[in-house]
C-alpha cells in the first residue's frame, strides 16, 4: 500500500521502532500496574486525576454550603474554609486539569494519532506517572497532617503563606510545596516524552502540518509547561527554605503577634512574579489542549473539515508564545509601575486576536456542516459558548482601570471559573465521551451522557453567571462569612443560596458521569473500531482497544491531512488519513498542503 | 535530502521559498530534526527547561539583592584565601572554574573517541572528566565548610545581607547537585563503554533497551551545560 519513494528506510530509521525495541511486559504487574505502555499510563493518569478531582468537587460543595447557608455546618470555621479553598483551587488546576489533559489525553492520543508504537522513552513515561501519584499522595497526606492542609489560597502568596495564623502553617504548606515539586519533576519526565514523540517519532507521511489539532494543542501546551513550571519549582524551593531554614527570599521585615520576626529584606512580589510566570502560561497549558481537542470534536461531529487549519495551528503557537509575556496582569494591585500595567494590559488584549481567530474558525467549521448532536458534540458546543463568555470578561479584567475595582471580587472568580474551569472541563468530558469507545471498545451510555451534559452546562451558567453580578456588587472572594458589610445588599445572600443549590445539583450530575464510566465498561453498546467515522489514525488501529505496540506488524502510512470529511466524489463522507490519494488527483480533493 | 514522504503529487514537486519553506522544512515528514536521535533531542529540550530553572534562580538572587536594605558582602573578600601569607581574592573559585572548564575539554575528547569506537580511551577520559567534576564538588564542599565555619548560614552572615548566604547555598547547592548527578552518569556510562555494552547490544537494566555510543555525546551535552551554567553563576554571583 505504500507508494513512498525508495530510500526512506535509510534516511529515517528511528521512528520505525523495531518490534524488538518495544518493552514487552512479562507479568500482570508490568502490564497493568507498572506499565510502560503510554495507553495504560494515560488511563492511570486520567483515573487518578478524576479521583483527586472528586475530592476537590466535594470541597467545593462544602464551600458552597458555607457561602449559601452560613453556619449550617459548624465544622467549617474560617480556617477550614481557607483550607478548602486552597485545596480546591490547587487540585483542580494542577492535579486535575493539567494531569488529565497532558498526562491523560497526551499519553493516550499522541502515539496513536501520530502512528507511533509508543512514547519514545516508555520507562521515563512510567516514572512520570508514579511520581505524579506520589505528588497526589503527598497532597492528600496534608489533610491528615497536624494542622491540616495549607489555607494560603491557591496562589500561596507570602508572607502570609508561611506565617502563623494561616492554617496549615505547620505541615500543610510544606507538604503542598513538596507535592508541587514532585508534580513538576514527574511532569518533566512525561513532558519531554510528549515533545520528542511529536517532533521525532511520527509515522511516514505525518508532517507536522498534517497532525490533528489535538496533538498540536497538547504539544504546544507541553512545551509551555516545560518552560513555565521551572518558575514554580524555583519559587517552591525558595519558599520551602523560607519556611524551614529561616531564609528571607520572600519575607520582608515584619511584626507578627507583636513580635519582630527574624526575617527581613526579602521580596514578597518576587513570589508573585515567579508564581504568575508559571500561573499565566498554566491557563493556556490547560486551554490549548482543550482548543485542539474541541477542534477535532467539532470537525468529526459536524462532518466537515476544520476551517483554516494552518491559521488554527498558528493561533495555537501564537497564544502559547504570547502567554509568556502577560503574567503581571494578575498583579495590577501589587503596586507595580503604571507603565508595566500598560505593557501587560496591551499584551493581554493582543491574545484576544488569535483566540478570536480560533472561535471564528470553529463557527465557520460548523457553518453548513452536517451537525450530529452527539454527546461529545454537545460538550464541544458548550465549550465554545462558555469559553467566549469567560473570554469576554477576560477583556474586562485585562484592563487595569477595570481590574483594580474588580480585583478580589467574585467577578474574578466567575471569570476564571468560566474560562479555565468550566470550559476545559467540558472539553475533557467531551473528549472522554469521544474516545471512551477507543479505550474500552464500548460506547458510554448516551442517555446518561445527555443528562450529564445539560445539567452540567446549564448548571454552570446558573452558578457562574449570577456570580458576575455578585462581583460587581463588590462581594469579595475568599471570605468565609460576609457578616455585616454596609456596601453589600442583603439580596446577595439569596443569590448565594441559589448558586449553592445549583452547585449541589451540578455536582450530582458528575456522579452520574462517574457511574456511567463504570456502567458502560460492561454494559455499554459495542463500539466497533471507528464508531464516529473519524479520519484520524487512532480510529484506524487493527484492534480496539489498541493492542501492545498499537499497529500490529506495520506502521500506518499517512497520505492526507486529518480533516477529509465530506470530500466531493469520495465513496464515504470521511477518508482516513492512511488511505492513499486516488492516482489522478482532481483539483477538488487537494486541501492537504 | 530528498523529500521522500508519501505526499500528494503537487507537494513533492513544489518547493516553497521564504518563510513557507522554513515552515515546510521544520514540519517535514517524520522528524523535525533530521537524523537527531530521540535521546539527543530529549536532552536538548531538557536542558532548555533546566535553563529556565537556573535563569529563575539567578533572577531571584538579583531581585533579593536589590530588595534587601542591608549592604551586600563583598564576594572578593568573602571568597579570598590566605595561601603562604599572600591574600588572594577569589582564588579558590578561580581554581574551581579552571577545573570545571578543563573537564569540558576532556569530555569533548571522550565524545570524539567514543565515535571512533575507542573504548579504552573513551572510558578513561570519561573517568577523568568524572574525577575533575568530583574534585570540583570537593572544593565546593571545602568552600561551604569554610564559610559555615566563619558563621555564614542560610539565614544570616557576619558581613551583611542575610540573602547572601541564602542565595549562595541555594544556587551553588543546586549547581553542585547537578554536577554530582553528572559525575554519577559519567561513571555509569564509562562502565558501560568499558564493558563494551554498545558493541554487544547489551540491554539497559531499567529500560531494557540497547544503548549506543551516542549516549557519551548526550552525557557530554549535559556536562557542557552544567559548565556553562557555572560560568553564569561565576559571573553574576562571584564577580558582581
Amino acid at each position: 500500500m505504500s507508494s513512498a519513494a525508495p530510500g526512506v528506510q535509510e534516511v529515517i530509521p528511528a521512528s520505525d521502532v523495531a518490534e524488538a525495541e518495544l518493552y514487552h511486559p512479562h507479568s500482570w504487574l508490568t502490564k497493568y500496574v507498572f506499565s510502560q505502555d503510554a495507553k495504560i499510563i494515560g488511563i492511570q493518569y486520567t483515573v487518578t486525576a478524576l479521583a483527586i478531582g472528586t475530592v476537590a468537587l466535594v470541597l467545593s460543595w462544602l464551600m458552597r454550603v458555607q457561602l449559601g447557608f452560613p453556619g449550617v455546618l459548624s465544622f467549617i470555621d474560617p480556617a477550614t474554609y481557607y483550607q478548602f479553598i486552597t485545596m480546591h483551587g490547587m487540585i483542580m488546576v494542577v492535579y486535575l486539569l493539567t494531569a488529565v489533559l497532558l498526562g491523560g489525553f497526551g499519553n493516550y492520543l499522541i502515539p496513536l494519532m501520530l502512528g507511533a508504537r509508543d512514547m519514545v522513552f516508555p520507562y521515563a513515561n512510567m516514572l512520570s506517572y508514579w511520581t505524579y501519584l506520589l505528588a497526589v499522595v503527598v497532597l492528600v497526606a496534608s489533610f491528615f497532617a497536624p494542622g491540616g492542609p495549607t489555607g494560603a489560597g491557591w496562589t500561596l502568596y507570602p508572607p502570609q503563606a508561611i506565617l502563623s495564623g494561616t492554617p496549615g502553617q505547620d505541615w500543610g504548606i510544606i507538604l503542598m510545596l513538596v507535592s508541587l515539586m514532585l508534580f513538576i519533576i514527574g511532569f518533566t519526565m512525561g513532558g519531554l516524552n510528549y515533545v520528542v514523540t511529536v517532533l521525532q517519532a511520527r509515522t511516514r507521511g505525518m508532517t507536522l502540518m498534517r497532525m490533528p489539532l489535538t496533538v498540536w494543542g497538547i504539544f504546544t501546551a507541553t512545551v509551555m509547561a516545560l518552560l513555565a513550571f521551572p518558575a514554580l519549582f524555583v519559587g517552591a524551593v525558595m519558599m520551602l527554605f523560607d519556611r524551614l531554614l529561616g531564609t528571607s527570599f520572600f519575607m520582608p521585615a515584619l511584626v507578627e503577634l507583636g513580635q519582630l520576626r527574624e526575617h527581613g529584606g526579602g521580596s514578597p512580589i518576587l513570589w508573585q512574579h515567579l508564581f504568575w510566570f508559571f500561573g499565566h502560561p498554566e491557563v493556556y497549558i490547560v486551554a490549548l489542549p482543550a482548543f485542539g481537542i474541541v477542534s477535532d470534536l467539532i470537525s468529526v461531529h459536524a462532518r466537515r473539515n476544520i476551517f483554516g487549519y494552518r491559521m488554527m495551528v498558528w493561533a495555537i503557537v501564537a497564544i502559547g508564545a504570547l502567554s509568556f509575556v502577560v503574567w503581571a496582569h494578575h498583579m495590577y494591585v501589587s503596586g507595580m509601575h503604571p507603565y508595566f500595567g500598560f505593557f501587560f494590559a496591551t499584551t493581554t488584549l493582543i491574545i484576544a486576536i488569535p483566540t478570536a481567530i480560533k472561535v471564528y474558525n470553529w463557527l465557520l467549521t460548523l457553518w453548513r456542516g452536517d451537525i450530529h448532536l452527539t454527546v461529545p458534540m454537545l460538550f464541544a458546543l458548550g465549550f465554545i459558548v462558555t469559553f467566549v463568555n469567560g473570554g469576554l470578561t477576560g477583556l474586562f479584567l485585562g484592563n487595569v482601570v477595570v481590574d483594580v475595582p474588580l480585583s478580589d471580587t467574585l467577578f474574578v472568580v466567575a471569570h476564571f471559573h468560566m474560562v479555565m474551569g468550566v470550559a476545559p472541563i467540558l472539553v475533557i468530558f467531551g473528549g472522554i465521551y469521544h474516545w471512551y469507545p477507543k479505550v474500552t471498545g464500548r460506547m458510554l451510555n448516551e442517555g446518561m451522557g445527555r443528562i450529564h451534559f445539560w445539567v452540567t452546562f446549564l448548571g454552570a451558567y446558573a452558578i457562574f453567571f449570577p456570580m458576575h453580578y455578585l462581583g460587581l456588587l463588590g462581594v469579595p472572594r475568599r471570605y468565609h462569612d460576609l457578616g455585616e458589610m454596609a456596601f453589600v445588599p442583603p439580596s446577595t445572600a439569596t443569590l448565594n443560596a441559589f448558586i449553592s443549590l445549583v452547585a449541589f445539583v451540578v455536582g450530582f450530575a458528575q456522579i452520574v458521569f462517574l457511574f456511567n464510566l463504570f456502567w458502560s465498561l460492561r454494559r455499554g453498546r459495542e463500539a466497533g473500531s471507528n464508531p464516529w467515522n473519524a479520519t484520524t489514525l487512532e480510529w484506524q488501529t487493527p484492534e480496539t482497544p489498541p493492542g501492545h505496540g498499537n499497529w500490529g506488524k506495520e506502521l500506518p502510512v499517512v497520505y492526507r491531512w486529518a480533516y477529509d470529511y465530506s470530500v466531493p466524489g469520495a465513496a464515504r463522507d470521511y477518508v482516513p488519513q492512511n488511505e492513499p490519494m486516488p492516482a489522478p488527483t482532481r483539483a477538488a480533493t487537494g486541501q492537504a498542503t | 535530502m530528498p523529500d521522500t514522504a508519501p505526499m500528494q503529487a503537487q507537494d513533492s514537486t513544489a518547493r516553497s521559498a521564504g518563510w513557507r519553506g522554513v515552515v515546510a522544512d521544520w514540519s517535514s515528514d517524520q522528524q523535525s530534526f533530521k537524523d537527531v536521535s530521540w535521546g539527543k533531542a530529549m536532552m536538548w529540550i531538557f536542558l532548555l527547561s533546566d535553563t529556565f530553572i537556573f535563569g529563575c534562580f539567578l533572577l531571584s538572587y538579583m531581585t533579593v539583592r536589590m530588595s534587601t536594605v542591608v549592604p551586600w558582602p563583598n564576594p572578593s573578600e568573602v571568597f579570598a584565601l590566605e595561601i603562604g601569607g599572600v591574600h588572594l581574592p577569589l582564588i579558590l573559585i578561580a581554581i574551581m572554574t579552571f577545573v570545571l572548564i578543563t573537564s569540558s575539554g576532556t569530555m569533548a575528547m571522550a565524545v570524539n573517541y567514543a565515535y571512533r569506537r575507542d573504548r579504552r580511551r573513551t572510558a578513561l577520559l570519561m573517568l577523568l572528566t568524572a574525577a575533575l567534576g568530583a574534585s570540583f564538588v570537593g572544593m565546593q564542599a571545602f568552600e561551604w565548610s569554610k564559610l559555615i565555619h566563619e558563621g555564614v548560614r542560610p539565614w544570616e552572615n557576619p558581613w551583611g545581607a542575610a540573602q547572601f548566604g541564602s542565595s549562595f547555598f541555594m544556587i551553588t547547592g543546586f549547581h553542585g547537585t547537578h554536577v554530582t548527578f553528572g559525575v554519577i552518569f559519567l561513571v555509569i556510562v564509562a562502565r558501560k563503554v568499558w564493558r563494551g555494552d554498545f558493541d554487544d547490544g547489551r540491554r539497559g537494566f531499567f529500560t531494557s533497551r540497547k544503548g549506543r555510543y551516542e549516549i557519551v555525546e548526550i552525557t557530554g551535552l549535559y556536562w557542557h551545560f552544567v559548565d556553562l551554567v557555572w560560568v553564569f553563576i561565576f559571573a553574576f554571583f562571584y564577580l558582581w
